[in-house]
């Protein structure tokens, strides 16, 4: 490629203690916040200006839900899980703790999808009140990133993972900065859960 | 072997045992406020436990799993930034919406 | 270092990840957009001057209604002309264009941090402007409801066009993400021995606030952006009040929205994105201030601590757009409040700006001249804007002539100046030649004098309460038969004949430009040779060969002082580079 070599990328620079990749994916996590923090704050908006808002209970699956939970936290675990085989040099470990990762996505989104078929079932459409709209906007949204996670991840276990034999700690750099994502990912379903099925 | 690649071994696998105590206590704060949601408490109660049990899952994934309590200062400057916009997002649209205009004016030509 | 590897050439010029082709390739798309949102201008204010009239040559554009521009085709041009203006032509130029190219070189870089995400934040760009253009050639037209884009209006709107308005705008908002994540990190990593965060010039500074705003006020209007989408694709309320009437029937809704809710989520990342477009003028402006008046720029260190706190107020400042919304009076006193204390750190900058010429010796060159222009051309925009964020004095002003012309001001020529003036400063980096002064020279004049023709009319105009968005520039509005109370819009007919000398104003402001047109295609091949420090700067930039190389400089670089280190006493030349050792007494103290 390029004759031009970026300084920071695997290894700190000295006086912020950063290399160039956790800076930037803390920086975008920033954005990611405040994009959901727009939609939250849509959420309380309607909230407060509604006459009537349904209690999400009675509407939305909770068990189902709280699987879903579960589900998430459990890939977060692997994803540390797998981060820290690499740091141990444990290459096939690290891979088996990332099918894990993927397998949890892969578990959420198949229940997102039974809990999704199950209201259009009912004729519970977005165009129904603000309530299932919003709920389908913010689930919607986070099963996309859920979905954009899952991609990196696979990239991270199949093609990507090459670099590991050329440049290991670069590597382990990358799959930490994917950890930090899917981290956000289950963060903002941490605070999804409750605002739209318990409140 | 103290150490592989910079890292120190002790220290994650401190590190990798503390973020399994963190999912435990995660599943267990998950348990917790599903059951709670079923005691079917007055709303604003309500509302408020389950906000703060959100916030402090929220704060375990953060600080331990996204290792921000050990993050560099650069990061903590970007975020609390963040944060405090977040809050402006959150609460000045609330207030807006609570301080408005009610009274009408009777307009004569 | 250098690998001399011979790129194929949709390598080197389409699919690049070199910082300088990326930042030429934002400022020829800017340019281009710049061009364009002109064009739709110069039509519309022809059907300003001479409503419902044949636009002479282009009428065939406008067949269906006889040649003339409709009332239904000047909306889309408005609200197009706005979205094109700011989110694809200014902003790819200061941010995309400048901080690209010139960022990376003034701390000391080879390249950005992420040069893969550089490109990939150009190709979002194009991929958002491409569908903007796109739906100029839909049956119903492109968006029409302004380039606010206010519910419930574009929410009922017919045709795709907003829907292609939202998509496209989801794009250029991934665009100005990955764009900010990049300039912040290199600015913070990137940055060559011994350069500083106060040794930073002040372009560096303000690109990296810039970004800062990009990255934590553009996220909101995504957000709304997806809920308007959710509204037109999938018949949600987000935005609907319950009994919406549409076309004398109640609307087939759930309702239970708001449409302030899209004003809040709006405003919060357009109130920013204003201080988005004028930073980085201000950045440029300082460059060739301070190059062009051989002087330190005065107050160096308080001008960033202004533009810090300047870029934090940028957040509290929004809801004075919704003024007139019904919002109590607690929060009008509010935000009035914060909005009167923002104007105290641009007072501050630019304060800076005027005192720093005091004692100079001036170098009236055309890049000099824009910036010299600049200063007061933005202070008129910014100090008209006060009114405007007086709530009482809003009432009356809302929505007139007056906001157009204030912000106007402020953008037109304010930042566009001093884009014109940092691309005949940094034209000779870029190229290797300079361009002409004698061109550039008219440029300057006939853009200063067709500018203030333009837009100091409006302020009038607005006064006396014209409306902004009427397709005939408030024809009908003062018709004494089409109102219920003749004589009540009588000083609106009173300052209508402004709108033709706006228009032949904005015309000749046209053939102005195609001077600077000329002077940039002809320089390229036939200027002047430069030099690699033709205007004697402090800056690394010039340190740099022009045009620079691949990596950019010809080895590692250092930093030994502070950025605008002209006319030192004791020194043979009348400026002491940064990337030079001597030539620092006051620096020489600080750690290097």
């Amino acid at each position: 490629m390029s004759g031009v070599e970026i300084p920071y990328v695997s290894s700190p620079r000295p006086d912020t203690g950063l290399v160039n990749a956790k800076l930037g994916i803390w920086l975008f996590l920033a954005s990611e916040v405040m994009l959901f923090g727009g939609l939250f704050s849509a959420y309380v908006l309607l909230r407060v200006g509604a006459d009537v808002w349904p209690e999400g209970s009675t509407i939305l699956n909770v068990p189902l839900a709280t699987l879903n939970t579960v589900v998430l936290i459990s890939s977060s675990i692997t994803m540390v899980l797998a981060w820290a085989s690499l740091v141990r040099l444990d290459f096939n470990k690290y891979r088996l703790y990332n099918y894990g990762t993927l397998l949890c996505g892969a578990i959420f989104l198949v229940i997102k999808y039974i809990e999704y078929s199950s209201k259009f079932h009912h004729g519970l459409y977005p165009s129904e009140s603000t309530f299932m709209a919003i709920y389908f906007t913010l689930t919607g949204l986070h099963g996309i990133h859920v979905i954009g996670g899952m991609l990196v991840l696979s990239y991270l276990c199949w093609p990507g993972s090459k670099m590991w034999k050329t440049e290991p700690i670069r590597f382990t750099g990358r799959v930490e900065v994917a950890g930090l994502f899917w981290h956000l990912v289950d963060l903002v379903w941490i605070f999804l859960f409750p605002v739209l099925y318990l409140m | 072997m103290g150490k592989v690649e910079g890292h120190d071994l002790e220290e994650l696998n401190s590190h990798v045992r503390t973020c399994i105590a963190i999912f435990v206590g995660l599943l267990a704060l998950t348990m917790i406020t599903v059951s709670v949601s079923y005691l079917d408490l007055p709303v604003p109660a309500a509302i408020s436990l389950a906000l703060c049990i959100a916030l402090v899952k929220g704060s375990m994934v953060v600080s331990i799993f996204m290792h921000l309590v050990s993050e560099k200062e650069i990061i903590f400057w970007s975020l609390s930034l963040t944060v405090i916009f977040f809050i402006f997002l959150m609460a000045i649209p609330v207030i807006t919406q609570e301080d408005i205009i009610k009274q009408t004016i009777e307009v004569r030509h | 270092m250098e690998h001399h590897e011979e790129l194929p050439f949709w390598r080197k010029y389409i699919l690049s990840t070199d910082h300088k082709v990326i930042g030429i390739q934002y400022a020829l798309t800017g340019g281009f957009f710049l061009f364009f949102g002109f064009g739709l201008m110069m039509l519309m204010r022809w059907s300003m001057a001479f409503p419902d009239q044949p636009v002479p040559y282009l009428g065939f554009l406008f067949s269906e209604s006889g040649g003339a521009i409709s009332p239904n085709t000047y909306n889309t041009f408005g609200a197009m002309h706005g979205t094109i203006m700011v989110f694809m032509g200014v902003v790819p130029l200061a941010f995309g264009a400048f901080g690209n190219y010139v960022l990376p070189l003034q701390i000391g870089a080879v390249d950005m941090a992420f040069p893969k995400i550089n490109a990939a934040s150009y190709w979002a760009l194009f991929v958002g402007g491409m569908i903007m253009l796109a739906s100029f050639f839909l049956p119903e037209g492109p968006a029409k409801s302004g380039w606010t884009s206010y519910p419930p209006l574009a929410d009922i709107d017919v045709g795709a066009g907003q829907t292609y308005w939202l998509i496209g705008m989801v794009f250029l908002i991934t665009s100005s993400l990955l764009g900010a994540i990049n300039f912040i990190t290199t600015t913070i990593q990137l940055r060559a021995k011994g350069m500083t965060f106060m040794r930073l010039p002040f372009l560096v500074w303000t690109q990296l606030v810039t970004a800062i705003l990009l990255l934590l006020a553009f996220p909101p209007l995504e957000a709304a952006a997806f809920l308007q989408l959710m509204d037109r694709l999938a018949d949600t309320s987000f935005f609907l009040a319950t009994g919406l009437v549409v076309s004398g029937q109640v609307a087939d809704i759930s309702g239970g929205g708001s449409p302030i809710l899209w004003q809040h989520l709006f405003w919060f990342l357009a109130h920013p994105e204003v201080y988005v477009l004028i930073l980085p003028a201000l950045g440029i402006v300082t460059e060739i201030i301070a190059t062009n008046s051989r002087k330190p720029i005065f107050g160096y260190k308080s001008m960033v601590y202004s533009l810090i706190f300047l870029g934090f107020m940028s957040f509290v400042v929004w809801a004075h757009h919704m003024f007139i919304t019904g919002m109590g009076t607690t929060m009008n006193a509010f935000f009035q409040t914060t909005t009167m204390i923002i104007s105290i750190p641009s007072v501050i900058i630019l304060s800076c700006l005027f005192i720093s010429l005091w004692g100079g010796s001036l170098r009236f060159n055309t890049p000099m001249l824009f910036a010299l222009a600049f200063l007061p051309m933005f202070g008129i925009g910014g100090l008209t804007g006060l009114p405007l964020g007086l709530s009482s004095a809003d009432i009356h002003l809302h929505d007139t002539y007056y906001v157009i012309g204030h912000f106007h001001y402020v953008v037109a020529p304010g930042t566009l100046f001093a884009l014109f003036a940092g691309i005949y400063y940094w034209f000779p980096k870029i190229t290797g030649r300079m361009m002409n002064e004698v061109l550039g020279k008219i440029h300057f004049v006939g853009s200063l004098i067709f500018m203030n023709l333009v837009f100091f009319p409006m302020m009038i105009q607005g006064l006396a309460g014209v409306n902004r968005r009427l397709y005939d520039g408030g024809a009908s509005y003062a018709d004494p038969a089409a109102v219920i109370d003749p004589g009540f819009y009588s000083h609106v007919a009173n300052v209508l004949h402004l709108n033709k000398l706006m228009t032949y104003s904005a015309w000749a402001l046209g053939i102005v430009q195609i001077f600077f047109l000329i002077n940039l295609v002809w320089s390229i091949k036939k200027g002047k040779k430069a030099s690699r420090n033709p205007w004697n700067s402090t800056t690394l930039e010039w340190a740099a060969p022009s045009p620079p190389g691949h990596g950019n400089f010809d080895g590692p670089i250092a930093v030994y002082g502070n950025p605008y280190e002209y006319s030192v006493p004791g020194e043979e030349r009348d400026f002491s580079p940064q990337f030079e050792p001597g030539g620092h007494p006051q620096s020489q103290k600080e750690e290097i």
